[in-house]
């Protein structure tokens, strides 16, 4: 049944007028994704195609009954429209903008999570569920329907998972991107939740990089209570200590949030690490053999 | 943004925090001239953005003009952890009772601001924090709440601050918290947070990260960026808005999307190469991107070859294609391109890349087959 992009989406995209959000709002429908309406503060009443076009989330929320918010706004803007779409009522919130200062996250994040609204990212690719839905920006043809869910903290790195999956016949449940910020609304721990209560969902891979310590995290809570397999990739290793590298989270800081560190935790609970996308890929080819 | 050390104290200063006087000085003359004026005893700081200056010798307490020149000869040039010190601060010497250390961390696994308090100051924290965790006080400030009166004093309670010490430290820390916030900060470190013979805090030293992504907020932090200290490569890239980070290696990376290029980054080093770069161009294909990117790489001297991993998605690997041949009518290829496409559109990409039959490149399959070509071009090359 796949999670997050499901058939019970109704999304509003917030930014739709724009040349990404256009393009993506029409991408996301054309693939099969419930697109009920759009948000451009003074442009109520235009429409997308024949989406229509609201000045705020609330009155997409009041007129189309959205319950899923895609942000596509430049990062001055999308802390904002995060927390008007919380503040309107949607259930989830997918942002993926880049850029968005961090302490603004601060704030958008301790408001969201206690309210129970999922945020996913930002900085983040997207969600999509093969065959049923597409949020975000994620190249939908490179991935087919199946038993594995994916998240990752990058995303085309989990294009290039997603597609030697795929060469060996493999399919997922649903690609969760995360986000490479270093403040994100849904945590690896989160997404191994959700996946765990998929029934779709029969293995996980993880796809983590430098920076932080959400993948420590998420190595104790696959062994107190992920039953699935889970498989996990780490990119980083050559990174040097103290420079970010592309993403404003892929950062070693003094000797914390080093790829060897993350690979050792993971190993330490049994979860294999492949050295490469192509051997964390085989991993599960022969997982899945196995049965 | 790493800010100076003179530079962080400038925002301290701005605040209201005591440090004390002092001059920049970018030469020999310079020095002896703002240690004349300042008068005493001075201290020599090398500003670089890395820490360990003091065991490199990068910083040298001396008792008159003459004597500051001579340690600004010293210490002008000085290599610290590679970091070619270009400038010093000629600081007033003060007279030091004790050395505290306090922080203020952008704490992304808590997703709160982390308070540090220890009196074990002068050292580097994380030898107090494995060493000595009892001596190391820790305390989150709930963004929602901000900081407050109480979260100073448990602060000091737990790190054993004197009683007798609380009242004058207690506004420090506050105001010190009020820079992370207003400034936007990743850091704000003071070690040491030093208490003088008088019974008054000053910050000896500053350590500041601003979060890149709020420097649009910040036109006077931006202005303080040291552009004649940047690699000129890591320059150019920010000028074009390119993701770059310079290695020491010879095989230069390029690639679309951080992650892949971070990997990217590793396969080349599994592969027995040393990588001299990571450059993500991003999204988009187009011939002129393709191109800058394309030329910072290569205008590294130390690059023997080239890889150029893409993986299609919503760009093509066709457009990817002819937006690399467009590239090379505008620029100089002075070293062998391995291009791997993959993903959407990747065998008509590739197509395309057959059909030019351009010397300089070398199409495979597969990353791993990429990384081992490029790697092998490298050592032919050099």
């Amino acid at each position: 049944m796949a999670v997050i992009a499901t058939k019970d989406t109704r999304l509003v995209v917030q930014g739709i007028t724009g040349r990404e959000g256009t393009f993506h709002a029409l991408r996301n429908r054309d693939y099969g994704t419930n697109v009920v309406a759009g948000v451009t503060p003074g442009r109520a009443g235009q429409d997308v195609e024949g989406i229509p076009v609201f000045d705020s989330v609330a009155d997409a929320v009041d007129k189309q009954g959205a319950n899923t918010s895609l942000v596509i706004v430049p990062p001055r803007f999308a802390a904002e429209a995060i927390l008007e779409a919380a503040d309107a009522g949607v259930e989830q919130i997918i942002c993926i903008t880049e850029g968005i200062p961090a302490h603004d996250m601060l704030e958008v994040y301790h408001y969201i999570r206690p309210r129970g609204i999922r945020l996913l990212g930002p900085n983040c690719p997207g969600a999509l569920s093969p065959g049923i839905a597409n949020i975000g920006i994620i190249p939908a043809e490179v991935f087919k329907p199946g038993p594995i869910g994916l998240v990752s903290r990058s995303g085309t790195l989990t294009y290039q998972i997603g597609g030697e999956l795929a060469a060996k016949g493999l399919g997922n449940s649903t690609i969760i991107g995360i986000g490479g910020d270093p403040v994100i609304g849904t945590s690896f721990i989160d997404a191994l939740d959700l996946f765990q209560a998929d029934d779709q969902t029969e293995y996980i891979v993880m796809v983590g990089e430098i920076g932080g310590n959400e993948e420590e995290k998420a190595a104790e809570v696959i062994a107190e209570r992920i039953t699935k397999p889970v498989v996990s990739y780490i990119a980083g290793f050559e990174a040097p200590p103290g420079k970010t590298m592309g993403h404003a989270g892929a950062i070693i800081s003094g000797s914390a949030g080093t790829a060897a560190a993350k690979k050792e935790a993971l190993e330490a609970k049994g979860v294999p690490v492949g050295t490469n996308p192509t051997e964390a890929a085989q991993i599960v080819a022969d997982l899945v053999a196995k049965g | 943004m790493d800010l100076y050390e003179h530079q962080g104290k400038e925002l301290f200063a701005k605040a209201g925090i005591p440090v004390a006087a002092g001059h920049v000085a970018y030469s020999v003359d310079e020095a002896r001239a703002a240690a004349e004026q300042l008068g005493g005893v001075v201290v020599v700081k090398s500003q670089v953005l890395t820490g360990g200056r003091g065991k490199a010798g990068g910083v040298k307490v001396v008792k008159d003009p003459a004597a500051a020149a001579e340690a600004a000869e010293a210490i002008l040039g000085l290599d610290i952890n590679g970091h070619i010190t270009r400038r010093l601060y000629i600081e007033a010497g003060v007279k030091i009772a004790k050395e505290y250390y306090f922080s203020v961390t952008f704490d992304r696994s808590a997703k709160m601001p982390l308070l540090m308090l220890t009196t074990m100051g002068g050292m580097d924290v994380e030898d107090v924090a494995e060493n000595h965790p009892d001596a190391l006080a820790r305390l989150h400030v709930d963004p929602a709440l901000g900081y407050r009166g109480f979260h100073g004093a448990q602060l000091m309670s737990k790190a054993g601050i004197p009683v007798e010490e609380r009242k004058a430290l207690a506004p420090l820390l506050a105001t010190l918290y009020s820079v992370f916030e207003r400034e936007e900060a990743m850091l704000v470190e003071v070690n040491p947070l030093v208490l003088l013979e008088d019974g008054t805090f000053l910050a000896a030293d500053a350590k500041v990260t601003i979060d890149d992504n709020a420097l649009f907020r910040h036109a006077d932090v931006e202005a303080m960026r040291d552009l004649a200290a940047a690699d000129p490569q890591e320059q150019a890239a920010r000028e074009h808005d390119l993701a770059y980070v310079k290695l020491d290696g010879d095989v230069g990376i390029l690639g679309n999307g951080a992650g892949l290029v971070m990997s990217t980054v590793d396969v080349i080093a599994q592969a027995g190469g040393r990588p001299a770069n990571f450059c993500d161009v991003g999204g988009g294909a187009s011939a002129e991107k393709i191109s800058t990117a394309l030329g910072i790489v290569l205008s590294d001297e130390k690059v023997n070859s080239v890889l150029f991993n893409i993986f299609g998605g919503i760009t093509r690997c066709d457009e990817v294609a002819k937006g690399l041949l467009g590239a090379l009518e505008t620029t100089e290829i002075r070293a062998p391109i391995v291009v791997r496409l993959d993903g959407t559109n990747a065998e008509e990409g590739r197509a395309l890349l057959a059909e030019a039959a351009r010397p300089e490149i070398t199409v495979e399959k597969t990353m791993l087959e990429a990384a081992a070509t490029a790697v092998r071009l490298a050592k032919e090359a050099s």
